[in-house]
């Protein structure tokens, strides 16, 4: 349970910065990371994602079992590209140069693996940035900076009451399914698809049934302490910014910029150096 | 539309932390090999129809934006938000369906289904594919592929799980009218 996210708490620089502003720098960031497809400047996100780790004191072992399993994905990922569409990057880049002196629908093309290496390269650098965010961002500090980004409290509000909820939700999908599987369901590869949906809904029936009941003990209580009667609120785990929070906004923004003037310049979101 | 009041704000909460414990701690096996069916969109369904589509919103975008948070490979955004367009969707085709008020028989249940169908296909075939094109720059005919298999594990899951929960929810509800007068 106290692993439930990967919040790791320890001094540093990027543990200082305030949750809003860890935030708003993972979201300008994924947006760059996303927009582009020019390698030189994806390689330059990858390995300043990478030093960020040293700085936020995160080491390699603490995310090596998140990496793990973002490597699987990504290798099954770039696979079912090549075996489906293995001309995707002559498509791209409009060039078709055989290596190897093969040819064929799978002979391997420079421009393909050039597209499987930026393919690459766009995770490498977002990935580091979240797990950055994930391991230095205390999860309800997270709700209050959602309010700061001028999300509506209402909403951050229920961000903050799901983070409660979570817990004991878990926990009762637990016993409930302790006691459904002492009365005899098989959830397991033995019983047939169907049979399977069948006894997870006879775990889920009582579990949505609690569940209503809470959101209605829940929204009484808020009632009755009239939640939602001033427009604003206020936040335990809310801080203010320093100079640190604005600089690294504004080292976010310029990424931003130029990832936009990048798009300009090579006249695309592709980097070409084939022509 | 209902209001974004106290309760849906509660709901949107639990909501979320339910898509999430089942997204996150239940895995069924479906029999293909590291896929699972995801149980918790026959849960959003349910929400989204009893609480309307502000609701289905947004625990389908909190809960699923948990899931990938807490996973720790990355958001996927595309995926987080068409998540989010099947709570959308399912809340405002079952709008006024009135299960809150015990009404949920065999039309409802056709209803329920023909719109999960429609929202599963929108979500999974056309908004994760077109928003992996537009941010991975991935081929077509691959996410699409993908989009199809998702769209039709879920379909199955949803249709099975929200309308049996569906059922189950409105038959606890005393139906108008099911007080007489005594004579």
């Amino acid at each position: 349970m106290v692993n439930l996210f990967n919040y790791i708490d320890r001094p540093s620089a990027i543990h200082r910065l305030t949750g809003a502003t860890k935030l708003i720098c993972l979201l300008l960031w994924s947006f760059a990371a996303m927009y582009t497809y020019d390698t030189r400047f994806l390689v330059v996100l990858s390995v300043t994602g990478i030093l960020l780790f040293a700085v936020g004191h995160i080491h390699l072992s603490d995310v090596s079992f998140m990496l793990g399993f973002t490597f699987a994905f990504l290798v099954i990922n770039s696979i079912a590209i090549y075996l489906l569409s293995p001309r995707h990057g002559t498509e791209i880049y409009g060039t078709c140069t055989f290596l190897f002196g093969m040819s064929g629908r799978y002979a391997p093309t420079a421009e393909q693996l050039f597209y499987h290496l930026n393919y690459f390269l766009k995770y490498l650098a977002s990935i580091p940035i979240i797990l950055l965010f994930v391991s230095t961002t205390n999860p309800s500090e997270f709700a209050a900076s959602l309010n700061r980004i001028h999300v509506p409290y209402s909403i951050a509000y229920a961000v903050a009451l799901a983070l409660r909820y979570i817990p004991d939700v878990q926990q009762q999908y637990h016993e409930i399914s302790q006691a459904q599987q002492a009365r005899g369901i098989e959830m397991s590869r033995k019983a047939s698809l169907t049979r399977r949906l069948k006894s997870a809904t006879s775990i889920l029936i009582p579990l949505i049934m609690s569940s209503m009941e809470k959101i209605e003990i829940i929204s009484n209580a808020m009632e009755l302490r009239s939640f939602g009667k001033n427009k604003k609120r206020t936040w335990y785990m809310e801080r203010r910014f320093c100079a640190a929070d604005i600089l690294c906004i504004a080292a976010c923004v310029l990424l931003v910029a130029a990832a936009v003037a990048l798009n300009f310049i090579n006249g695309g979101r592709f980097y070409n150096p084939f022509i | 539309m209902k209001r974004f009041g106290v309760k849906a704000i509660v709901a949107t909460a639990i909501g979320a932390a339910l898509f999430f414990v089942l997204g996150r701690f239940v895995a069924i096996p479906s029999g293909i090999p590291d896929t699972n069916i995801s149980i918790q969109y026959g849960i959003l369904g349910f929400i989204a129809a009893v609480f309307g589509p502000i609701v289905g919103v947004l625990a389908g975008l909190i809960g699923h934006f948990f899931i990938d948070f807490s996973f720790g490979w990355g958001v996927w955004w595309s995926w987080v938000i068409a998540s989010a367009v099947f709570g959308l969707l399912a809340g405002i085709g079952m709008n006024k369906a009135d299960i809150d008020g015990g009404e949920f028989g065999k039309a409802g249940a056709i209803r329920f289904n023909i719109v999960q169908i429609i929202a599963h296909l929108i979500s999974w075939v056309v908004v994760a594919p077109v928003l992996d094109i537009l941010i991975y720059a991935e081929p077509a005919n691959k996410v699409f592929l993908q989009g199809l298999v998702s769209a039709g594990i879920n379909i199955v899951a949803t249709g099975i799980v929200g309308t049996l929960l569906c059922f189950a929810y409105a038959a606890t509800i005393p139906k108008k009218g099911s007080l007489k007068e005594e004579d």
